[in-house]
């Protein structure tokens, strides 16, 4: 324990390094372990005398930073107590029991869902908590009588672990019902296929070394018995999207499967009754048995996703600000907005509804809603739209539509966004398939007919052999099937493709764009040098002063200045703040401004002296003073992650430029990119300059990913060809990217990259084979010389040999 | 051979059951969480505040 004091120590809880000077313990497992702040050594005591170590022993992640809990929707958790707000997501199970869904946000591995599991369990009043470890969902049963909701939740965000409610939306409730629906039809498939393989096995033993006549029939009976269900419910899926299609005159994958299933079918059913020669329900079972998989593979996938925007989503604020008569505020859920109701929207905040300003002007971002990029600048009577975020100075807006529709609408909006999409390659595949799909019945038709003709007793198998070996289900299969496995394996190791081309483009990157603060660095700005320059005034004093200034701000510097200096702050008025400059106004009746140099000799002229520049650190400087003097200068500084060295390095490697934009000042951006050894970096950028810094690099033929995470980040984001948001930044930048970064390794990144790369290469050799593989067997089922039981096992293989080439992504 | 007579409607039933099976389980809910379940299992015991047996282990 004695040469813990010489060299850093990390908190126990979070991993963080513990500042120096302070000394928390917390006894764990009856040792003391070092905490880096009050913050975490609240939550590891909650853990530990909820009798809940268990949970350190399990975990294999390290736990949030507890300061960095609580966010706003929890300090206002009491608004889900309502009535009307629970209305959406409540459901009463009798007079007193409520059951709800709740999303738990935080959750890494599988001891966060047991240490949750246990800890709402254990609160009086709760009488059933689940965790689903897919999902990260919980769904909790309580008694009204004796805790309320908002109470659960937090009791949840004791432990570190944000809880909110979640309303599961029709879309997604519907994609479970499918799946759930795939799955029984894909096991019957499967339960009965065996049956039925196992009975062609014997039957075609019984071609080769012959085999008495009834019980070859009785053999044919019981396969078709077998699979008439297979043939009615699991293969109607295939059946009904044929008809669609047909309907909507398209021909479909769908339109050569069902045609080659029903005539199969009837085809086997008609030789059995009539001559009893070959059947071929073999064929038929395997077909639908394979082709359900696939299916239900890309179903689970797709489901996914789903569930990942989803919850990003609902995780944005959904409360509001309505204001009063009488000047008061009260917070409310965004559903109970009506029109007519007054909303003030902080800067960085979702606008709850749509509405009309009728005070302040500020640039709105509406990229996620209308696709445009830049950010809108909004006057009084101007129109907002719900969903899109307030950038710059707060806003009075009346809401003109209600809550409701614009929350769910927003939610839609992005889910099917997510789904729609599919990669440019996929698209081509379809393409391809489709025409490929006109050509196979132009062509069976042709091949049945000619043998009709010249050879009666052979039309059936030589046009059932042409129908299944040609499937194009290998074609359609190959792209799929290897982007599902590449975003599974990423969404293990926590990074999440929201749209469907983000992986191609990831594949293709020439250069990285990272922004600074949040993504190279951990985000976290701390005071590390404070010089005072008065003697007038005291340290304490002067933190105190520039803390108040900025208690209503948001900005990074704010939060580093506000948890320096504690809860109890002077009252500031009359505040101006200049972004990207600095913060003036009135604090306890003395004027003072507070910002870097620029800033403080354009509103004093007053500047730090050569001698005093000598003595402060390298970092951001942030200069108070009043109307007269300079009272003090802090030094700001943001540690590197771990972890960004050698995802550089490794870029470097892999052929990629990395490039940083940041909106800070010139200092602060060359000490990072100096020790990173990022030659090229540009500092003191705004939102617009980096977006056209990225048109430029495109223009030159760069293929450009970015990766950001403030809110001001997410019209870059959106210009670059794959943006990759930080999980834990900005919500909203998190909703608008192509892939989200949720666990807080960026070496993930370049495993996304590998991956990608990877992925290209497997979707390149799947359509290569089944190409290959479709051409060669056309002309030999064609020529007769293929019998369908060897044609749906060719056609197995290609699919099996497509999915195993594309499993290998997974490893 | 006679015995396939019997034997074969035996699987069926067999078949049949394993399908109604199956079919109970996703009604049920046993396919909801497929990944949980592998996890969950390694710390499925109760709390036990005064544990002296994972004390020595920790060494």
């Amino acid at each position: 324990m004695t040469e813990q004091k010489e060299q850093q120590t990390n908190c126990f809880h979070c991993g963080l390094p513990v500042p120096a000077g302070l000394d928390i313990e917390v006894i764990i497992d009856n040792t003391p372990q070092p905490m880096c702040c009050r913050g975490c050594e609240a939550v590891a005591k909650a853990i530990v005398d909820g009798g809940m170590e268990n949970y350190y022993r399990y975990r294999t992640e390290k736990s949030k930073t507890a300061q960095e809990l609580v966010p706003d929707v929890l300090r206002q958790a009491e608004v889900y107590d309502r009535d009307e707000v629970q209305k959406s997501f409540v459901r009463h199970n009798d007079e007193n029991l409520r059951e709800a869904s709740l999303i738990l946000e935080g959750i890494d591995c599988a001891a966060c869902v047991w240490l949750n599991e246990q800890h709402i369990r254990a609160q009086p009043g709760v009488h059933e908590a689940q965790v689903n470890y897919s999902t990260h969902r919980a769904r909790i049963v309580w008694d009204e009588r004796e805790i309320k909701l908002s109470d659960i939740l937090k009791s949840v965000s004791e432990i570190g672990y944000i809880a909110h409610p979640y309303d599961p939306s029709q879309h997604h409730q519907l994609l479970e019902k499918q799946r759930k629906d795939y799955l029984k039809r894909l096991g019957l498939a499967g339960a009965l296929g065996m049956q039925v393989m196992m009975f062609a096995i014997a039957m075609y033993t019984g071609d080769w070394w012959g085999m008495e006549p009834q019980y070859r029939t009785f053999l044919q009976w019981i396969s078709l018995l077998l699979t008439l269900p297979v043939f009615l419910y699991s293969g109607w899926p295939f059946y009904r999207a044929a008809w669609r299609d047909l309907r909507h005159k398209r021909a479909g994958m769908d339109v050569p499967i069902s045609l080659g299933i029903v005539i199969a079918f009837c085809g086997s059913l008609f030789t059995m009754i009539g001559s009893g020669d070959h059947v071929y329900f073999d064929s038929v079972v395997m077909f639908i048995f394979f082709l359900l998989t696939a299916r239900y593979l890309e179903l689970v996938a797709r489901k996914k996703a789903s569930e990942h925007t989803e919850a990003l989503i609902q995780s944005q604020a959904t409360t509001a600000i309505r204001e009063q008569a009488g000047n008061q505020t009260e917070v409310v859920a965004a559903q109970e907005l009506e029109p007519g109701d007054i909303v003030q929207v902080k800067p960085g905040e979702t606008i709850p509804s749509d509405g009309e300003v009728i005070e302040g002007g500020s640039s709105v971002d509406e990229s996620l809603l209308s696709g445009e990029s830049h950010p809108c600048a909004k006057q009084v009577r101007d129109k907002v739209i719900g969903g899109s975020i307030n950038i710059e100075s707060p806003l009075r807006i009346r809401v003109t539509s209600s809550g409701q529709e614009t929350v769910l609408s927003t939610i839609l909006r992005l889910v099917e966004r997510a789904q729609s999409e599919k990669p440019a390659i996929a698209r081509l595949a379809d393409r391809v398939a489709s025409r490929f799909v006109i050509a196979i019945l132009l062509l069976a038709t042709a091949v049945a007919s000619y043998w009709y003709f010249n050879d009666p007793s052979q039309w059936l198998s030589v046009t059932i052999s042409v129908l299944v070996v040609t499937c194009p289900c290998a074609l359609s299969l190959a792209t799929p099937a290897a982007i599902t496995a590449a975003t599974g394996a990423l969404i293990r190791d926590g990074l999440l493709c929201s749209r469907g081309h983000a992986l191609e483009s990831l594949s293709k990157i020439s250069h990285f764009v990272f922004d600074k603060t949040g993504t190279l660095t951990d985000g976290n700005l701390g005071i590390s040098q404070s010089l005072c320059l008065t003697d007038a005034m005291d340290e304490a004093s002067c933190l105190l002063y520039a803390a108040s200034l900025e208690s209503r701000s948001e900005h990074p510097v704010a939060r580093a200045f506000l948890s320096a200096a504690g809860d109890d702050l002077l009252a500031a008025e009359d505040i101006s703040s200049t972004p990207g400059g600095g913060i003036s106004g009135r604090v306890n009746g003395r004027q003072v401004h507070l910002g870097n140099t620029v800033y403080i000799r354009q509103e004093t002229g007053l500047g730090l002296t050569p001698e005093q520049q000598n003595r402060l650190e390298d970092g951001t400087r942030v200069v108070l003073s009043d109307d007269t003097r300079l009272l003090a200068v802090f030094v700001l500084q943001d540690a590197i992650r771990g972890e960004a060295d050698s995802l550089v390095n490794s870029l470097k490697q892999a052929g990629v430029k990395t490039l940083l934009y940041s909106g800070d000042d010139e200092t602060a951006v060359s000490i990072v990119a100096h020790r990173l050894h990022i030659t090229d970096y540009k500092a003191a950028m705004l939102p617009a300059d980096k977006l056209q810094q990225l048109r430029e690099l495109q223009k030159q033929g760069a293929t450009v990913a970015m990766l950001g995470d403030g809110v001001n980040d997410a019209p870059v984001l959106a210009g670059a060809d794959v943006s990759i948001a930080m999980g834990e930044g900005a919500r909203y930048a998190a909703a608008a990217a192509d892939m989200v970064l949720f666990r807080n390794n960026l070496n993930i990144l370049y495993r996304g990259i590998t991956v990608a790369r990877k992925m290209m290469r497997v979707i390149k050799q799947n359509l290569g084979w089944a190409l290959a593989y479709n051409i060669t067997a056309l002309p030999l089922a064609a020529m007769g010389i293929i019998q369908p039981w060897m044609a749906a096992l060719g056609m197995s293989a290609s699919s099996l040999i497509v999915v195993a080439n594309a499993m290998r992504l997974t490893k | 051979m006679e015995i396939i007579y019997f034997l074969i409607p035996m699987a069926l039933v067999l078949v049949a059951g394993i399908v109604a099976g199956l079919f109970w389980a996703v009604k049920s809910g046993q396919f909801d969480d497929l990944e949980g379940p592998a996890h969950q299992i390694i710390m499925d015991e109760e709390i036990y505040p005064e544990d002296s047996d994972k004390e020595t282990k920790q060494d």
